[in-house]
């Protein structure tokens, strides 16, 4: 295959792994890598690269948006981004010595547990009154818009939602993804925010995290720019899209049909992973 | 030095997180296409991992290669720029807390800087 073909290819793919993650709210990044391995052939160790380009794109152009909205933690996101970077240096660290199948394995069992997580409905919680004494010192607590006005909340279990960070951060840097669904447990179960808290200061925090990661792939030189560049325009111009006709209605059925995608990818890799082909 | 509300650094965090893609995707375009023009016809391979060149895994080694007109410098360029982006934010937080005289938040701020830039040109 010609490099223009294929990057028209995986540009088509990208955009649509945008346009399906931005309808969604589930982050396209999760199908990036089986995209580009089983898809199209390509290494997972460039794989990988190309994807962490693709999620701190679609992390920032949303986040921008959400930052002026109100509903981001940006005192929270700070202190969890110390968690979430540590565990993406160990991470990408620790993506080097690991074996591509074993990379492909734990890929699958993320995929799958991505594939759970997009057939449950999410549990909006009343926020808690009472914080944690270390948070009110750290001034976590704060308030968010709702349509009765700005609703206060508090935060609690901050060790238990640090220490998950620095999972979801080692995650990202193992694999090349967002590991919002991780991040959304630390804050929303754990630590009791709000879920627009969460799922916006989440979003805010993977830029962070994923740029960790990207520094120590790109001086690993696995960041491939003729890789990265139909994914990251695909994959931005999908987003793009994906904001300007968004309708609440199809959200449902959408979640299902990524879902069901999800786990048909996290089978074939299992399988390719098993028989030696990744 | 005027203070800064959190809302004002919110409204300057959105402002860079915007004006950073849009950077990077010019950037990234403009390389792209003068990458396929040039080299759109060669056979793409990619089933083996080789690693980059030495001159597009780092900083210098990357504004170098852009500077000289190679088209997959300049797309690097782009995705580097991009990589900035999140970064920028955090160093424009670091500017914010600095004017509220949130002496807890400078820490943080700048431990997660330092840890940045560790990955981007530390030894892992």
């Amino acid at each position: 295959m010609s490099a223009l073909e294929l990057s028209g290819l995986i540009f088509t793919g990208a955009f649509a792994a945008g346009l399906l993650g931005s309808l969604t709210g589930l982050g396209g990044g999760v199908v990036i890598v089986p995209l580009l391995t089983i898809g199209f052939g390509v290494n997972i160790r460039y794989a990988i690269g190309a994807s962490l380009v693709s999620v701190i794109a679609t992390s920032s152009g949303a986040a921008a948006a959400y930052v002026r909205e109100g509903y981001t933690n940006i005192r929270i996101a700070m202190l969890l981004e110390i968690a979430t970077t540590l565990g993406a240096v160990a991470g990408a660290a620790l993506a080097a010595v690991v074996s591509t199948q074993l990379l492909a394995l734990t890929f699958a069992a993320v995929l799958l547990y991505s594939a759970y997580l997009s057939g449950r409905r999410a549990t909006e919680h009343l926020p808690v009154e009472h914080s944690d004494p270390l948070a009110i010192r750290l001034k976590l607590n704060s308030s968010y818009p709702t349509s009765a006005g700005e609703q206060p909340y508090g935060v609690r279990h901050l060790p238990g939602g640090f220490a998950l960070m620095g999972v979801a951060g080692m995650l990202s840097g193992l694999l090349g993804i967002g590991s919002g669904a991780v991040k959304v447990l630390a804050m929303d179960n754990v630590m009791h925010l709000p879920f627009k808290v969460s799922t916006t200061t989440s979003n805010l925090m993977i830029g962070v995290t994923a740029a960790a990661s990207a520094g120590v792939y790109l001086r690993r030189g696995q960041i491939d720019p003729a890789l990265a560049f139909p994914v990251m325009l695909g994959v931005l111009a999908g987003a793009l899209v994906g904001t300007r006709l968004l309708t609440r209605l199809a959200t449902r059925r959408l979640r299902t049909i990524f879902g069901v995608v999800v786990a048909l990818l996290a089978a074939e890799m299992v399988f390719k992973a098993l028989s030696g082909r990744i | 030095m005027a203070r800064w509300t959190d809302d004002e650094v919110a409204a300057a965090v959105g402002r860079t997180l915007r004006g950073g893609v849009g950077l990077a995707a010019a950037i990234t375009l403009a390389g792209a296409i003068a990458f396929l023009q040039s080299q759109g016809h060669r056979t793409a391979d990619y089933a083996a991992f080789r690693g980059e060149p030495v001159e597009l895994r780092s900083v210098g080694g990357i504004v170098r290669s852009a500077g000289h007109g190679s088209a997959l410098g300049i797309v690097q360029l782009g995705v580097l720029c991009l990589i900035a982006t999140p970064i920028a934010r955090v160093a424009l937080s670091l500017i914010g807390f600095l004017r509220e005289r949130d002496r807890n938040y400078v820490v943080i701020t700048a431990l997660v800087l330092a840890i940045l830039a560790f990955a981007l040109a530390g030894r892992v």
